[in-house]
């Protein structure tokens, strides 16, 4: 019986389980990779024709010419504010206009003077700036390099691998003969004369995989270029993929993919494009950090190579003693299959750096509603009404606290979006209403697919106002989605997202209520009956084909939804929507997660390099579904998977419907108490991470950060991604293994000091710790020098807290001093935009802790007030004083905690906007 | 902070003059431990602070008994007197925070909320329900006295019922005089001799009534079975013989001698039932025992419409895992005339005595109470399905336009927590869900005077939830809501 047991188990986990693989192409089986990556490194066919330069104040402009079909491309060059280079190249006169990528951008980005230095005819010298960096561009064969005094920084095309495939007609067929004739026959002759004879190639003009046909009406059209980086060996970002945080070299497998791809039950550690894609890049090396942001939204693939992959440390040992070593060199290259190449170079140097250019592109993390950021209880599906009563009960029978419960796809009345169960959901805002006078909140799922119906408003007007994605012969696209048939909204179109927005409209949404926000799942767009589960590439978006846009269809739906989300509003409430597909400047509009992951250890632990590769390119606000969406958790898995859910952006836990319940209180007294202390460390935290947003909003950095951001010179963080860093001084390391007894964490920072926040324990930096854990631990540290507010006052959501009262838990860094901000608005509008917030800068500094006003203009008040104030690593002082606006004085009570170096400052009690200070003496 | 004392007085004033001045949210119980002026020892003992220091709005004691009326301690509670309802203790986390929780008001004093004392309200609404549940109980305590006795003789008519089959036992060892020609012909070595002699034995079989007793002999012992199990084999050649099973299988017959069965039986249960997946009881000398006898979940004669249970299924597995030698060893005819009598509907007779035998070894709780509900079935339709209760026997659910029925699970069992066991029913094993498990069926019974399904719900996939009255499970009224009466004093 074992054997047959164990056989059974074998089929279930190799036939049912896993990703069915051969469901998704591999660059072999996609016809433009394929035909790309046969393309190996040697003298690149492009020559610049310098005699068509052109230098204007910002810009430069210059002709390529592919010296075996003659074809001309135009490469234009600018240098950005902030450091940054454009390089942009389309064909010089293309067939017809090639697609470029619209609204990804926040503004045409504003330029630089450029300058020229020197010019020969082998090339010429461009200044960037006032830096001592420069541009060369060499004619032949045609290359570029960024330097910066004597070092490369980077090269393009140094591999020869810059690859255009013009527009053409189509020379087999009938149509071509006819132009071909009817046009300049001259122009043809010459043309004939003094080209290669092109070749056709199988999957040039139409290619299948599995039973779809992609008929290609324009024919090869991708586009590949080449990025050296000498002295490179780490690179990071183009999520989304299920692998570690430090992106592995691709020469022995496939290249990473970036295709939007609804993928069933995905597989971890590979290469295999999924729900969503950011082609941004970032480079990184003790000294400096750059950044590739490759802005087109087809189907691209990256190739990593390295130098010195594969060798091990002695190997370079070795070439280090001998003398002989070359730099390491990472080598990149990008593929797409349509579009032009517009690549954005950010030139750092630091990764702040980077983030603030970034982010000066595509802009920076939307800033949500306070209550986003607490505890999420999702699932597939409640039930009806009753169930939802019935969870939320629940939730305070068992004092846990949570602000959102979600409405999967089963809410509506068959899979139309905008409605509900008329039999489980029968009076939705009666349930909604009872959610607000918890203070809680709800999610209801409006996913892109339409249900074709004539007896559905939704589907009827968006047919009759022709919003549809048409197929190539011009009908209306249908595929098939939970509803069945569906239609997909083309939300490429400003007029159908206008009026997508309208529909989120009180009158328009029935049921719909102000604390009823939205979950756009399924937007990659997911089509279970298309080819790899999503949209046939030449599908129709008005004049461009789905192949053009593919990337886009998520950000722009989540785009619409939360416009829609602002406007019910009048402008006035943040949104909150949660998409499934993304694109780069998808972090302006809401929280993303990883996807349909599984109830599994590994599914635990890349949760963690999956948020910090989205944090990396802008796309802070980042979680994976607690719990594992798939499959059932043991009670172990859960209880780690809300410590470590509480400590990552977005916090939700949610199952699959075929799987058995698990809301907390589930799995017996001891767990269910286990996972309440969870969450109460989320709540209570509360106010360091609404300020992270908020810093985030301003600056575009990662909340949940890869230590290497912060201790950049320091190689052994390079890629490390089992824990992570929430802003600059929260150190989080998770347990993340099954029946773990221990973790060893590395505390970076050889001037730092490490505050366990359990324990108030100190520990230096620069080490590996080991930390002994029970299933009550987390292990996380707060770093001396910083000052983190808290509420301890935990209540069963983040809305009630609104008023309570701060802790202040100040570390000290060895030169005792501390300092941290504490931000304060009214947590749901966008009233701060017209500054109606508080900004303090707590700072101690010589036994003078103080809070001063970091934006006069700004204008709000709070009934907050400091209850107490905590200081790690203090001496015991004989007197406190507080002095308040207005020169009072008081004495402040006080505990001291000799064997930990804790002073406890018992109730000060000053309002938390106003100026104070506290003395110890 | 004196503003709160005022505050506090006016209010205790205010609510009722009867009652005791103690700090707000502390209960009457625990007023002895805050006396006004004097400092204050946290109830866990673990320090002791000036009095002022008692809802001061800053969180003192660990255990958070110094905030009793206030949010600041995480682990406080807070005491809602609720005159004219039912008092209470809140988390001290929900005390001004915009909610209101307590029917008094007490808990929002300085949030702002407009809370409505709806005490009096709740409090004659909940003595009415309580005075309804009082009188469905009593009723219904009723009904069950009765069930119990009816229960009672409905047993012992049963267990007389089976007493008669007892004494067609004698009747019974004639046939098996019948059948010991058959055994001696079955020793013969030609194969089509004894073939046609099995059938002539099976055709006997076949119409005569044979005791339950011989008939789970021959369900559960069958001579494949024997054959794997060489401590029967008489001769200590090692070979076990086909013959030699048989004979030892009337043997067993033959005597019926129950004494000689359970010896033979103690030899074998052990490897038996642990080589089994199937739940195999210990024949049981008399109906008496029986009675306690858990029978076979999955047996499904009950069920004639079903197939075979699914043991025959292991013990051919087992027949080819075990017995490599044996690679042309063929199903027994005796095992084949089993199957046939398996399948055959003539056999009402056994089925009748089977089922006897089965009910007799239900669990119909404590007096019987729930025998009554053995046999029949309660429905409920719902807007898209009719959900269909047998109690003791299956679940099930049918789309109310077209479709054919899903098992949501079969008669498992009594899973109420131990101080009242009777109280959920768990059906399990039912049809199988895609990606997910086998459905089951939990049944949560409450007291009322009908026997009525009033809900079924599905929180998880595949696990459903039925919610079902009947009488069998009211309590005494009396000692249901003890101190209801003290309420409605307040």
């Amino acid at each position: 019986m074992a054997s047959v047991l164990l056989l059974w188990l074998a089929v279930c986990l190799s036939g049912t389980w896993a990703v069915d693989k051969g469901n998704f192409k591999t660059c072999d089986q996609s016809a433009f990779c394929k035909r790309q990556r046969a393309l190996k490194p040697g003298e690149s066919p492009y020559r610049a024709l310098l005699e068509t330069m052109e230098l204007t104040n910002t810009r430069l402009t210059l002709q390529l010419i592919n010296d075996n079909n003659k074809v001309r491309l135009l490469l234009e060059l600018y240098r950005l504010q902030g450091n940054i280079t454009r390089v942009k190249i389309n064909e010089l006169k293309p067939l017809k206009p090639r697609y470029e990528v619209p609204d990804v951008l926040i503004r045409e980005p504003p330029t630089e003077p450029l300058s020229l230095l020197s010019q020969d005819e082998n090339g010429v010298v461009l200044s960037l700036g006032a830096e001592s960096q420069r541009v060369i561009v060499s004619a032949r064969p045609f290359r570029l390099d960024i330097m910066e005094g004597r070092d490369v920084l980077m090269s393009l095309n140094s591999r020869g691998l810059l690859a255009f495939e013009h527009l053409r007609m189509r020379k087999d067929t009938f149509s071509y003969k006819v132009t071909s004739t009817v046009a300049s026959v001259w122009d043809n002759i010459k043309r004939t004369a003094k080209e290669e004879e092109e070749k056709v190639e199988d999957g040039m003009w139409e290619e299948s995989f599995k039973s779809h046909a992609d008929s290609k009406p324009s024919g090869p059209s991708a586009v590949s270029l080449d990025f050296s980086l000498p002295g490179v060996e780490h690179v990071y970002g183009i999520p989304e993929h299920a692998d570690t945080l430090r992106l592995k070299t691709t020469d022995n497998g496939d290249p990473y993919r970036l295709y939007n791809l609804d993928v069933f039950q995905y597989e971890l550690y590979n290469p295999m494009a999924l729900y969503g894609a950011v082609p941004v890049m970032l480079a990184h090396n003790a000294q400096r950090t750059t950044g590739i942001f490759w802005l087109n939204a087809a189907e691209t693939w990256v190739d990593i190579s390295s130098n010195t992959a594969g060798k091990t440390v002695f190997g370079k040992m070795l070439d280090y003693v001998q003398g002989s070593s070359e730099t390491p060199q990472t080598d990149v290259r990008w593929i797409s299959e349509s579009g032009i190449i517009d690549v954005f170079i950010m030139l750092g140097p630091t990764p702040k750096d980077i983030f603030s250019q970034y982010a000066s592109l595509t802009g920076t993390q939307s800033f949500p509603p306070l209550s986003a950021l607490a505890y999420h209880q999702c699932r597939w599906n409640y039930n009806d009404q009753k169930d939802v009563q019935e969870v939320d009960a629940g939730f305070d029978e068992h004092d846990i606290p949570y602000d959102f419960i979600w409405l999967d796809i089963e809410h509506t009345d068959g899979k139309r979006y905008f409605t509900w169960d008329p039999h489980k959901f029968a009076s939705p805002k009666e349930m909604l209403q009872g959610l607000v006078e918890k203070k809680r909140k709800m999610v209801a799922i409006v996913d892109p697919h339409i249900k074709v119906d004539s007896n559905y408003k939704i589907h009827n007007e968006i047919r009759s106002k022709g919003f549809y994605i048409k197929n190539k012969d011009g009908g209306d696209y249908e595929g098939w989605c939970w509803p069945g048939s569906a239609g997909y909204p083309d939300f490429t179109r400003a007029d159908m997202r206008a009026w997508w927005a309208s529909m989120f409209a009180y009158d328009q949404y029935e049921g719909s209520m102000e604390n009823l926000y939205t979950w756009n799942d399924m937007n990659e767009p997911s089509v279970f009956n298309g080819p790899e589960v999503t949209m046939h590439k030449d599908a129709m978006h008005g004049a461009w084909e789905h192949r053009d846009v593919h990337n886009l269809y998520g950000f722009y739906v989540q785009m619409a939804t939360a416009e829609g989300l602002i406007q019910r509003s009048g402008g006035v409430e943040r949104p909150f929507v949660l998409t499934r597909a993304f694109f780069a400047g998808s972090q302006r509009y809401g929280a993303v997660w990883t996807g349909d992951n599984a109830a599994e250890w590994d599914h635990l632990k890349i949760s963690i390099p999956m948020c910090l590769s989205l944090g990396l390119v802008g796309i802070s606000f980042c979680g994976a579904d607690v719990g594992g969406f798939f499959k059932s958790p043991s009670t172990e898995l859960l209880v780690r998977w809300y410590q470590t859910g509480a400590y990552q952006p977005f916090f939700r836990a949610h199952a699959h419907l075929d799987t058995p319940r698990r809301e907390p209180w589930l799995f017996g007294p001891e767990n269910t108490a286990l996972i309440r202390e969870a969450v109460r460390q989320r709540y209570t935290l509360l106010p360091y991470w609404y300020q992270q947003f908020y810093q985030a909003h301003q600056t575009g950095e990662p909340i949940m950060r890869p230590l290497w951001v912060e201790y950049p010179q320091d190689p052994a963080t390079f890629a490390i991604d089992d824990e992570f860093l929430i802003g600059r001084d929260l150190l989080v390391h998770p347990v993340t293994e099954e029946g773990a007894r221990g973790v060893t964490a590395y505390l970076p920072g050889k001037d730092e000091l490490w505050f366990d926040v359990h324990t108030f324990q100190k520990h230096n930096g620069a080490q590996n710790l080991y930390i002994p854990v029970t299933m009550s631990s987390i292990p996380v540290f707060q770093r001396g020098g910083s000052i983190i507010p808290r509420k301890l006052r935990v209540r069963r959501s983040s809305t009630c807290m609104e008023h309570d009262p701060y802790t202040l838990y100040v570390a000290l860094n060895p030169q005792r001093t501390a300092e941290g901000e504490l931000y304060i608005d009214d947590g749901h509008t966008f009233n701060y935009e017209k500054k109606e917030f508080i900004l303090r800068k707590l700072s101690f500094t010589k036994n003078i802790l103080s809070s001063v006003n970091m934006a006069p203009d700004a204008q709000f008040s709070t009934r907050s007030w400091i209850e107490r104030i905590i200081i790690l690593g203090a001496s015991k002082p004989s007197k406190v004083t507080l002095k308040t606006a207005g020169g009072q004085e008081s004495q402040v009570e006080f505990e001291f905690d000799a064997s930990m170096s804790v002073l406890t400052l018992r109730k000060p009690g000053m309002n938390a906007g106003v100026d104070w200070s506290v003395t110890l003496q | 902070m004196s503003y709160q004392y005022l505050l506090l007085l006016l209010l205790s004033l205010g609510v009722s003059a009867v009652e005791v001045q103690r700090p707000r949210g502390v209960p009457l119980s625990k007023r002895q431990f805050y006396e006004e002026g004097k400092p204050f020892t946290c109830l866990d003992g673990s320090r002791t602070i000036p009095f002022d220091r008692v809802n001061d709005d800053y969180c003192d004691c660990e255990d958070g008994s110094d905030e009793p009326g206030t949010a600041a301690c995480p682990n406080g509670s807070f005491h809602c007197t609720n005159a004219g309802f039912r008092p209470a203790f809140i988390p001290s986390s929900r005390i001004n925070d915009g909610i209101c929780d307590c029917c008094d008001t007490t808990d929002e004093y300085n949030s702002g909320a407009a809370c409505q004392n709806t005490c009096r309200e709740l409090g004659s609404k909940e003595r009415e329900i309580m005075k309804e549940m009082a009188e469905i109980a009593k009723e219904g305590f009723l009904l069950k006295q009765q069930l119990i006795q009816e229960a009672k003789s409905g047993l012992e008519e049963k267990k007389a019922k089976l007493a008669e089959v007892q004494v067609s036992k004698k009747d019974l060892e004639d046939k098996l005089e019948a059948l010991r020609t058959v055994k001696e012909t079955a020793e013969q070595p030609e194969k089509e001799a004894k073939e046609r002699h099995l059938k002539a034995w099976e055709g006997k079989l076949k119409f005569e009534s044979l005791s339950t007793f011989t008939i789970i002999i021959a369900s559960y012992v069958s001579v494949a079975d024997l054959l794997t199990h060489s401590e029967l084999d008489p001769d200590s050649d090692g070979s076990f013989t086909e013959a030699e099973a048989q004979v030892k299988h009337f043997f067993l017959l033959d005597k019926v001698d129950t004494a000689a069965f359970e010896s033979v039986w103690n030899n074998i249960k052990e490897k038996y039932v642990s080589e089994s997946n199937a739940d195999i009881p210990a024949p049981v000398e008399t109906p008496q025992e029986e009675t306690r006898e858990p029978v076979p979940e999955n047996d499904s004669e009950q069920y004639p419409e079903e197939d075979i249970p699914e043991e025959e299924e292991d013990d051919d597995e087992e027949d080819e895992d075990e017995d490599p030698d044996d690679g042309d060893y063929k199903v027994s005819p005796v095992r084949i005339s089993i199957r046939f009598m398996k399948d055959d509907h003539d056999l009402d007779l056994h089925f009748v005595c089977r089922n006897l035998e089965k009910e007799i070894s239900f669990d119909f709780g404590p007096g019987a109470e729930f025998a009554y509900l053995y046999g029949q079935c309660y429905e409920l339709s719902t807007s898209e399905y009719i959900y269909r209760l047998c109690p003791f026997n299956r679940v099930s659910q049918k789309p109310k336009y077209g479709g054919s029925e899903t098992n949501l699970g079969s008669w498992g069992k009594w899973t109420g927590p131990e101080d009242n066991v009777y109280s959920l029913m768990k059906y399990e094993h039912g049809t199988g869900c895609w990606q997910g498990p086998n459905r089951s069926t939990t049944v949560k019974l409450t007291c009322g005077k009908e026997t009525v399904v009033l809900s079924t719900s599905e929180p998880s996939r595949c696990e459903y939830l039925m919610e079902f009255t009947t009488p069998a499970v009211c309590q005494e009224p009396q000692s249901l809501y003890p101190d209801a009466h003290d309420h409605t004093e307040l």
